[in-house]
């Protein structure tokens, strides 16, 4: 059962834009446990939605299955939902993104989502630079299935049982770079700061905006040895920048000293400001991303941030070359070639 | 020897090596008769590989326009050698085997009950062109022109269908002319001609036209006003999705911009393409993908969501013969119980089952307004013979004043004027709820998709009660259906006979002629044929009116029986499975044989 919040609300509460209030961006009561990293990665989203005055209904929110896919009920409640099955929501989500190309579409998913069962349609996505904002809450184990090891988990590490994972972990910003996808980042569920500005720079990017956010399994993976702990993380976290992003119509000056900011300006004509901590790299480089994620992962560091993105992004649709109306309102006047046309065609098959 | 004679009926068969560039040459054969007035029926038996193994061409004659298959070649052309011995004892005796005699024919191919017709192909060929890709092409075309001779063609339709087939090459008009005047001049010159069976102009094709199944499929989905075609690629459903993609390109571009107005997927697998095709309908594009019985085994998860959280889907099954692998290139309607109870749980499904061009692309078309109007996954079940094949059909038929039934959808207006909208609450007793479209309104009408239990407002829940209320409701909405689908088709008025026959999809040629077979011979039966699943009454009062049934089709385990019986409870004794699962249409001869030899051993054991 999800439960509904109270609809009263504090009539002195902040409003964006558009009149809403953050509470109006919110869904119902989170059933996972108290916390748990994904409840502050919803509530990045909700925070990130209300800044840029969305309006909720041109939003749609997908998932798949596990813990993390259960979230999007406890966010955007006015957005239309939908809970696919396990790994196969960025199939869905192409589908809907294909018939109409006019909303925002989140995509969130797991581990054990993403980096086992539905490593497949992930990649995919990938290659076809499908629109979405693509939120992998990663915390390397299967919770809902009461904490087995999932792909993401380090090697040597062990369940709360006991049992050993031998195996490597996949980095999934990696592959993301190494498959060209157009917009990478990763982020804490602990660091809102740096999330925030991150998600809307992703709900503006036109392509495949991966962000990888590391969330703690307080039940089950939350070992001061795993490097989704809380403290494993705070510990070794490093930014690549801390990260400004300012909507289209409220370009914002930063004093940023020279050489260490990075302007990068996105497709609508906002703009994200990075004011850069990490040496050698730049973000419009997908080369020296890759370079700086490996020196990062040597060092046993985590590196967080917008790693990449390109500029010159061209998704699905304009790959595709369809027309710029959804084809969801398209009308039999658009679509039926109707009986003039059959004649014709019946008649090159006698 | 044993003489055959006859206008008009006959069985020709080619036998080629796969990549030579045959098919082409056989079409012009068969589709020449066609343009003679004659019905025909053409049979591809390919394997599933490109280049260099046996495959075969046949094409029956029929002046009765019987479109079934037909054992017992008449006419077998050879130009395998690899196949040779195979295709020498193919032939009924009396029957002719042309073939190429630029190299000996063995010895221990030589049969005393058949003619051998030779002709020096490869050497009339090598002799006349130059380019080693045309000797091989040319090859074919110089039997077509011995046939022409031999079976008394009208050599101005092949002309003429030469200058069609080549208006924008025009230099390859005469290398073909050429190509069949050196056939006809060699049996000119050796053989006597026309044979003793042969054809003759008639007018009984009308405006029937030759096509196949698939690429009905694929217009029928552009006609619908299908914009998302996911799909990947499996034999003998690829043609199907390349014919929408094929036709969209020519009649979906906007003028303006160039621009597509539809999008066509190849999916990285047959899971995704199904994905995806849920994501558009979803989201309010009519959307559809095509496969096989391996693809529908692989969709099976994403069908139950489907079902369960209640979206349009459209899929065209293109059934070949299984299980596992099977015989991909091979015919079989084997994929009945498989799709019509696909996934987990208590699932059903709507099948529509066409047996023409025709109904491929009309049930495809009505397959979009059902699946919009029932919020269910809506399956065309065709068949490799169907699909791929081409078939003499009646013409294809649009009619201008239909609109697209988009079912229960509420509109940004509507949700205004409804007092609280829950997305799985039958508002009208038909166990059908009313949906939203992503989008649609800014404060109304948003709900939570789900393949997990939910109450009318699409609320999660576990609760046992809210469960069982609304899988009843979609029992309640799979009996809304059987007033929605096709109804049977009935080839008398009313109950004639206690003995009935059933059949479905291609094996409805083959039924047709075993009936009229048997007819003349004095058996009466009645007929009926399925259109659709769930069986409407007039299902249920055929097999309550008649004694017996034969229920005919081509799988091993009579697997449309099995569903007749589970679904109307009816006694399995009264339901004769009539069986063909060798991967070959099936045959009038079959279904009479079978039926002759249970009627006449019920005559006497009655006795």
């Amino acid at each position: 059962m999800s439960y509904l919040r109270p609809s009263f609300r504090h009539p002195l509460l902040p409003k964006n834009e558009l009149g809403f209030t953050r509470a109006d961006y919110e869904g119902a009561i989170s059933t996972l446990c108290a916390g748990c990293g994904h409840d502050s990665i919803s509530g990045a989203i909700v925070q990130a939605c209300f800044e840029m005055a969305l309006e909720p209904h041109r939003v749609a929110k997908l998932s798949g299955i596990g813990c993390s896919s259960k979230t999007p009920t406890y966010y955007l409640s006015h957005s239309h939902g939908f809970n696919t099955v396990h790994g196969r929501m960025p199939s869905v989500a192409t589908g809907a993104y294909l018939a109409n190309r006019e909303l925002i579409y989140l995509g969130v998913s797991g581990d054990g989502d993403t980096a086992s069962i539905g490593m497949g349609q992930f990649v995919h996505a990938i290659r076809r630079n499908l629109n979405i904002v693509y939120i992998v809450m990663n915390n390397g184990c299967y919770g809902l299935t009461k904490g087995q090891h999932s792909a993401t988990a380090d090697a040597g590490s062990k369940t709360k049982d006991g049992g050993l994972n031998p195996f490597e972990a996949i980095d999934l910003v990696g592959l993301a770079l190494e498959l060209g996808a157009t917009f990478v980042g990763r982020s804490f569920s602990g660091d809102k700061t740096q999330l925030v500005p991150l998600i809307q720079a992703a709900m503006t990017h036109p392509g495949f905006a991966f962000i990888d956010v590391l969330s703690p399994c307080v039940t089950f993976n939350n070992k001061p040895d795993s490097t989704k702990s809380y403290d494993y993380v705070r510990a070794h976290i490093e930014a690549t920048a801390t990260i400004d992003f300012v909507p289209e119509k409220k370009e914002i000056l930063v004093d940023y000293a020279e050489g260490d900011a990075r302007e990068v300006k996105l497709h609508d004509g906002s703009m994200i400001h990075l004011r850069k901590l990490a040496p050698n790299w730049d973000p419009r480089s997908r080369t020296s991303a890759m370079n700086r994620l490996h020196d990062a992962k040597s060092r046993g560091e985590i590196l967080t941030g917008l790693l990449y993105i390109d500029q010159d992004s061209q998704d699905l649709h304009e790959l595709e070359q369809t027309v710029a109306r959804p084809l969801n309102s398209l009308q039999e006047a658009d679509l039926c070639p109707g009986s003039g046309v059959l004649a014709g065609i019946n008649a090159k098959f006698r | 020897m044993q003489q055959l004679s006859g206008v008009n009926d006959l069985v020709v068969r080619f036998a080629n090596v796969n990549g030579t560039g045959s098919a082409s040459a056989n079409f012009l054969f068969a589709k020449a008769i066609v343009r003679m007035g004659i019905p025909v029926t053409p049979k591809n038996i390919f394997p599933s590989n490109i280049q260099g193994l046996p495959t075969w061409y046949e094409v029956r004659v029929s002046e009765k326009g019987y479109l079934g298959r037909r054992d017992g070649i008449d006419v077998l052309v050879c130009v395998n050698p690899q196949s040779m011995a195979r295709d020498v004892a193919s032939v009924r005796p009396g029957g002719y085997f042309l073939y190429d005699n630029t190299k000996k024919l063995p010895d221990e191919l030589i049969r005393e009950d058949i003619h051998y017709l030779g002709i020096p192909m490869m050497e009339l060929a090598m002799h006349t062109y130059r380019d080693p890709r045309q000797r091989q092409l040319f090859k074919n075309i110089i039997y077509v022109g011995a046939l022409s001779l031999l079976l008394d063609m009208e050599f101005s339709v092949l002309e003429e269908m030469i200058a069609d087939q080549f208006k924008k090459k025009e230099k390859l008009i005469p290398l073909n002319i050429q190509a069949l005047e050196l056939g006809r001049t060699y049996v000119r010159e050796h053989y006597a001609y026309p044979l003793p069976i042969r054809l003759e102009r008639r007018d009984l094709v009308g405006d029937r036209i030759v096509i196949d199944g698939n690429t009905a499929c694929g217009l029928g989905a552009l006609y619908a006003g299908a914009t998302v075609a996911a799909w990947y690629p499996i034999t003998p459903s690829t043609s199907v999705a390349q014919a929408f993609e094929h036709y969209a390109q020519k009649l979906r571009i906007d003028p303006e911009t160039g621009k597509k107005k539809y999008a066509v997927i190849q999916a990285e697998d047959e899971l995704a393409a199904i994905g995806m095709v849920i994501g558009a309908a979803w989201n309010g594009a009519r959307a559809f993908t095509a496969t096989s019985g391996p693809g529908v085994s692989l969709m099976n998860e994403f069908i139950g969501l489907a079902y369960f959280a209640e979206i349009p889907v459209v899929l065209i099954n293109v059934q070949r013969a299984g299980p596992s692998t099977g015989m991909p290139t091979r015919t079989q309607q084997a994929d009945i119980l498989s799709t019509a109870y696909a996934s987990h749980g208590d699932t059903k499904h709507v099948l529509l089952l066409p047996s023409t061009p025709q109904e491929c692309f009309s049930m495809t078309a009505d397959a979009f307004d059902l699946a919009d109007r029932l919020q269910t996954p809506i399956m065309v079940m065709t068949d490799l013979d169907l699909g791929m094949n081409d078939h003499l059909s009646d013409p294809l038929v649009w009619d201008d004043e239909r609109r697209y039934d988009r079912g229960k959808v509420l509109s940004a207006e509507d949700l205004d004027r409804v007092e609280k909208f829950g997305r799985y609450l039958d508002v009208d007793g038909d166990g059908i709820p009313y949906r939203t479209i992503p989008g649609t309104h800014p404060t109304k009408g948003s709900f939570f998709t789900r393949g997990t239990s939910r109450d009318e407002y699409a609320r999660y829940t576990e609760d046992g009660a809210a469960y069982v209320r609304n899988v009843d409701r979609l029992s309640k909405k799979w009996d809304t259906a059987k007033g929605l689908v096709p109804p049977a088709i009935f080839y008398q008025d009313g109950k004639q006979n206690e003995t009935g026959m059933l059949f479905f999809g291609t094996t409805t040629y083959a039924a047709l002629e075993a009936m009229d077979q048997l007819a003349e011979e004095g058996l009466q039966i009645d007929a009926m044929r399925l259109r659709a699943f769930p069986f409407g009454p007039e299902v249920a009062d055929f097999l309550a009116s008649h004694q017996q049934v034969f229920v005919v089709e081509q799988n091993r385990d009579a697997q449309l029986r099995s569903l007749l019986i589970n679904e109307l409870e009816i006694d399995p004794r009264k339901l004769i499975p009539v069986l063909n699962y060798d991967g070959m249409p099936i045959t009038a001869a079959r279904i009479r044989g079978h039926l002759v030899e249970e009627l006449t051993h019920v005559a006497v054991s009655n006795r």
